[in-house]
């Protein structure tokens, strides 16, 4: 196939995937536009075979390995629960890195087969930006694998702060420019492999500092990086496909990652200098004064429930941990046969990824209208009857409308406080993730009800 | 004087971030996650780089390092597009709206 042939057909999956994340802007429309991603990556793999042309040998374990990784990503992603979605992200957020950074180490070596001149005399620009691909993978793909770690729980979700780690991270990523540049005047493959290493040890410093509710930014972040990694090598292969995708993909993140601060009303630079949360948990255990607060039991919480007529639910992480979203949907199905509304609101930060409660929502088929945003919904709060906040704690806390002392003074918060009461589902008054104690469970108006929030659901639903 | 194709690649990159820009924006809240999924799968199209380095070199000898890591990378890329395209698909088809038989 001739080159321009095969540019045509790689600029078309390059429009396909643009319409792909078009799709998204509706649920209805979303399911047409994922089908035009993966015929966008139909194209462009069956392109490639052709423009290569001449098979080698090489075919058959190409082949090979394609099927071997389709058909374990097929598998993950019918097995994986939808409780375990940011995690899945985040592993395979390192997977494109550590591909990026594969193809790149290629390309060095074997520079022919790519154009890209022969080897001690790669093009110049090839270098920078087979640098620029590598460096980028590498961070994404380190980065990635301590995000899932910590997601996973397999390492603490605490921030991992020490001295200096600010000044060492600033000193390693000068020291890759300088490789970039020693790489390039030089030739010498050792600086490439130098380059890489340095990489992935920035990767691994950026995150280890960054707290487990901080983790939405990261992960949109890593996801940004993703696609500038896949966009380097996009210039490097000189493949149009690429780099719309790299382009497309990286903005994606940077605009996530940006509604995820906003979120929390705190820099892009404070979450990735990390160590939040760490300072505050210390001085809260501080001043334990016991201040009084209500709490009720399932009959409490169903009796409240029953008189009311509308009824707001405020759903968290901790919904996720407790996989209480399908026992809260059955309670939800029995307060609407007592002909009582129930919406849902959504907090942009709540849970560990963008629109993480959407998708639990939605697994146990709620109905996505009657879900909101927190503009949408905020409003709505002052009529409602009850508010069932279960899972959530900080982005309900009105401390941060009233005090500027207050670590999350500003964040957005969702006005829960102004229901005729509140319920809130919590295991025990420990502080949330900003370490603050929540005003709003010593209101006159909050029932607090200390339980597991599956069981609590459970046992509400019984007593309606 | 000719234009550096480089300048060429540089224009769609730079035009393509702004499309993204643009329609990254109007994706309403509650897809985010199926975004990011689906941000993943697309950008595997990185496998096209892998198929090239799997396929490239001499017949008597296809386990050159080079190769070798293109067989790899090819695996990983395929994980994500299978995996990343898939799940996106299964999350897509959760999203209902309320029955209207009530």
């Amino acid at each position: 196939m001739s080159a321009n042939l095969s540019a045509i057909f790689y600029l078309a999956s390059g429009v396909l995937f643009i319409l792909a994340l078009r799709g998204l802007s509706s649920p209805e429309t979303s399911r047409q536009g994922n089908f035009f991603g993966i015929l966008g990556m139909a194209i462009a793999i069956t392109v490639t075979f052709l423009s290569v042309g001449s098979f080698s040998s090489g075919l058959i374990y190409v082949l090979i390995f394609l099927l071997v990784g389709g058909l374990i990503g097929a598998f993950i992603a019918y097995k994986i629960p939808m409780t375990a979605m940011p995690e899945l992200v985040a592993g395979f957020h390192s997977l494109v890195g550590l591909s990026a950074v594969f193809v790149a180490i290629s390309a060095f070596l074997n520079p022919e087969a790519f154009n890209l001149g022969s080897v001690g005399a790669i093009k110049l620009a090839s270098l920078i930006e087979m640098s620029i691909g590598a460096a980028v993978g590498a961070i994404t793909f380190s980065g990635s694998i301590i995000a899932f770690l910590k997601l996973q729980g397999i390492m603490s979700g605490s921030p991992i702060t020490f001295k200096g780690q600010h000044f060492l991270n600033a000193l390693l990523l000068i020291s890759i420019l300088i490789f970039t540049y020693l790489l390039c005047s030089s030739q010498s493959s050792n600086f490439f492999w130098i380059l890489i290493a340095v990489s992935f040890l920035i990767g691994f410093l950026l995150i280890i500092p960054i707290g487990g509710a901080d983790m939405p930014v990261v992960i949109s972040m890593l996801n940004s990086y993703s696609g500038w990694a896949a966009a380097g090598i996009g210039f490097t292969l000189e493949n149009t496909a690429l780099i719309i995708t790299g382009a497309l993909v990286g903005s994606s993140g940077a605009i996530l990652s940006y509604i995820m601060c906003k979120g929390m009303n705190r820099s892009f630079f404070n979450v990735i200098l990390g160590g939040f949360g760490a300072t505050e948990q210390s001085a809260s255990t501080g001043n334990k004064e016991q201040r009084p607060v209500k709490s009720g039991n399932a009959e409490d919480a169903a009796f409240l429930m029953k008189n009311a007529s509308s009824v707001i639910i405020v759903p968290g992480y901790g919904m996720a941990v407790a996989q209480a979203q399908h026992a809260l949907r059955e309670m939800v199905d029995k307060l609407k046969k007592n002909d009582i509304k129930v919406t849902y609101a959504i907090h942009p930060v709540a849970g560990r990824m963008p629109g993480h409660m959407n998708v639990l929502l939605a697994e146990a088929n709620v109905p996505y209208d009657e879900v909101f945003e927190l503009e949408e919904i905020n409003n709505d709060f002052a009529n409602a009857d009850v508010a069932f906040v279960i899972g959530a704690n900080d982005v309900t806390n009105p401390i941060a409308k009233t005090d500027p002392q207050s670590p999350i003074y500003g964040m957005p918060v969702l006005d829960v406080e102004k229901c005729k009461s509140v319920l809130f589902v919590k295991r025990s008054l420990s502080p949330g993730y900003a370490g603050i104690d929540n005003e709003l469970f010593y209101k006159d108006n909050t029932l607090m009800l200390f339980a597991d929030a599956k069981k609590m659901t459970e046992d509400i639903t019984k007593n309606l | 004087m000719e234009i550096d194709p480089f300048i060429f690649r540089l224009s769609i990159f730079i035009l393509s971030i702004f499309i993204g820009y643009y329609v990254v924006w109007s994706v309403t809240p509650s897809l985010h996650t199926p975004l990011m999924s689906v941000t993943n799968a697309i950008s595997s199209v990185i496998i096209v780089g892998a198929i090239i380095a799997g396929l490239a070199g001499s017949t008597d000898n296809v386990f050159t390092i080079s190769n070798i890591l293109g067989f790899l990378a090819i695996s990983l890329a395929a994980i994500n597009i299978f995996g990343g395209f898939l799940v996106t698909q299964r999350m897509l088809q959760m999203y209902k709206k309320k029955k209207k038989d009530k």
